[in-house]
């Protein structure tokens, strides 16, 4: 659990896109190498056959796959699996840098509930994060689906979990100033959309947060939906807008911020393996 | 008749015919929903509550924008001793079902099918509670 935080900065300070990953067939950690040279061959065949990422510049695409022994939750989880492209420009000289075009890593934190009940040959790491383009992302999709039968599905949160989120991620004590706890709703049926965007001092906000909690490391629904309830009737008593009408559609503090169409960023290392874990129950759930 | 809230405006009480049933409507989209159906809750007599209140669950289509735990819905079913029906509106066969299902259900309510009353749905809810 004590992560090198050099092998783990990557994470940190980047927005990443999420899916859930039904298992692995077959998948072979000693393979890694062999891998990284098929996808480098599937996506530059699907380059000659004209779809093309970037028009007009002649990339090639190398593809690096590693294993992060330090990204996962117990002995029972896989070690998070990490695929890197890169670009190197054939125009320029040889000793020139690779530049990394798009990352994706697949993970699985205390990801029991799901590895427990799956046949051998099956490799679970349900949680697939995403930085880079789009068109990247669904060429390593298409290889991995093909070569190892599984399943990916963009990750949405619903505004009960993201409340969730936020009543955890607020009460975690902070060493220095942080910035303040946000939280975004958008209001449905109006002609033009209108968002309301919440922002409380995060010091109010995990005092409240530890007026509410009851058990220390402990957190339940009714917890956080008395959280909630209270900064809900203290926007109400200031503008008389119901929050509770509007959706909640992105958290944002300290810790991390996350957006219902599914994209977090990951502010503090301290705080990482909890928030996998949430992250990956919720890709389990979707994925049974 | 569609009230956003209870109780009923007193003025029109004496042009409003009987009430036969009345159904909840809660979006689960919205936590004000749910919040809106508890405190209407208190506003309804107690004779209602023998199989003429009906709670019902729209927006259930839509996953991912759900703002209410199902679980507390069917609690407070449970605690109010009244069937919950789960719809999703924007999908027109659920609807024409949903609505059917509405209209047997007020027909028994109001009296119409004879041998069957309101309190069939009582005794038939605390049966599956016991499966």
């Amino acid at each position: 659990e004590n992560a090198d935080p050099q092998k783990t900065a990557f994470v940190l300070r980047k927005a990443w896109t999420l899916y859930s990953v039904t298992p692995l067939y077959r998948f072979r950690r000693s393979r890694l190498s062999e891998y990284a040279r098929l996808l480098s061959a599937f996506i530059a065949a699907e380059k000659q056959k004209g779809l093309a990422v970037e028009v007009g510049v002649e990339l090639d695409i190398k593809v690096a796959l590693s294993s992060l022994a330090d990204l996962r939750g117990s002995e029972l989880d896989q070690a998070a699996l990490l695929v890197q492209l890169s670009s190197r420009s054939r125009a320029s000289s040889k000793n020139s840098e690779d530049k990394l075009v798009w990352s994706g890593w697949f993970c699985s934190m205390f990801g029991d509930d799901l590895s427990e009940n799956v046949p051998e040959n099956f490799t679970c790491l349900p949680l697939f994060l995403t930085h880079g383009a789009e068109s990247y992302t669904s060429l390593v999709g298409s290889w991995f689906q093909k070569t190892f039968d599984c399943c990916f599905r963009r990750l949405a949160i619903s505004p009960l979990n993201l409340s969730w989120m936020v009543a955890m991620w607020a009460g975690y004590k902070l060493e220095r100033a942080a910035s303040a706890v946000e939280l975004v709703f958008s209001v449905p049926r109006l002609s033009q959309p209108l968002d309301i965007s919440y922002a409380i001092h995060p010091e109010d906000a995990k005092a409240l947060w530890d007026t509410v909690q009851k058990t220390p490391g402990e957190i339940t629904q009714g917890e956080v939906d008395v959280f909630m309830d209270c900064l809900c009737a203290h926007f109400h008593r200031h503008f008389k807008i119901h929050l509770s009408a509007a959706k909640l559609v992105k958290v944002s503090t300290g810790i991390a911020s996350a957006h219902c169409d599914g994209i977090v960023k990951i502010l503090h290392s301290q705080h990482l393996p909890g928030v996998l874990m949430l992250l990956t129950e919720l890709a389990i759930s979707q994925i049974q | 008749h569609l009230a956003t809230s209870l109780p009923l405006p007193s003025e029109r009480d004496h042009l409003r015919p009987r009430i036969d049933m009345v159904v909840f409507m809660i979006d689960i989209k919205s936590k004000y929903s749910l919040k809106n159906v508890e405190t209407s809750l208190a506003h309804v007599d107690a004779n209602f509550f023998l199989g003429k209140v009906c709670f019902l669950v729209t927006g259930v289509g839509r996953v991912n924008a759900c703002s209410i735990e199902t679980n507390a819905v069917c609690k407070l079913a449970e605690a109010y001793c009244s069937p919950v029906l789960f719809c999703e509106l924007e999908l027109e066969g659920i609807r024409a079902a949903t609505a059917q299902r509405l209209l047997r259900m007020l027909q028994i309510c109001a009296g119409h099918i004879p041998g069957v009353s309101a309190l069939s749905f009582v005794s038939l809810m605390r049966s599956s509670n016991v499966d």
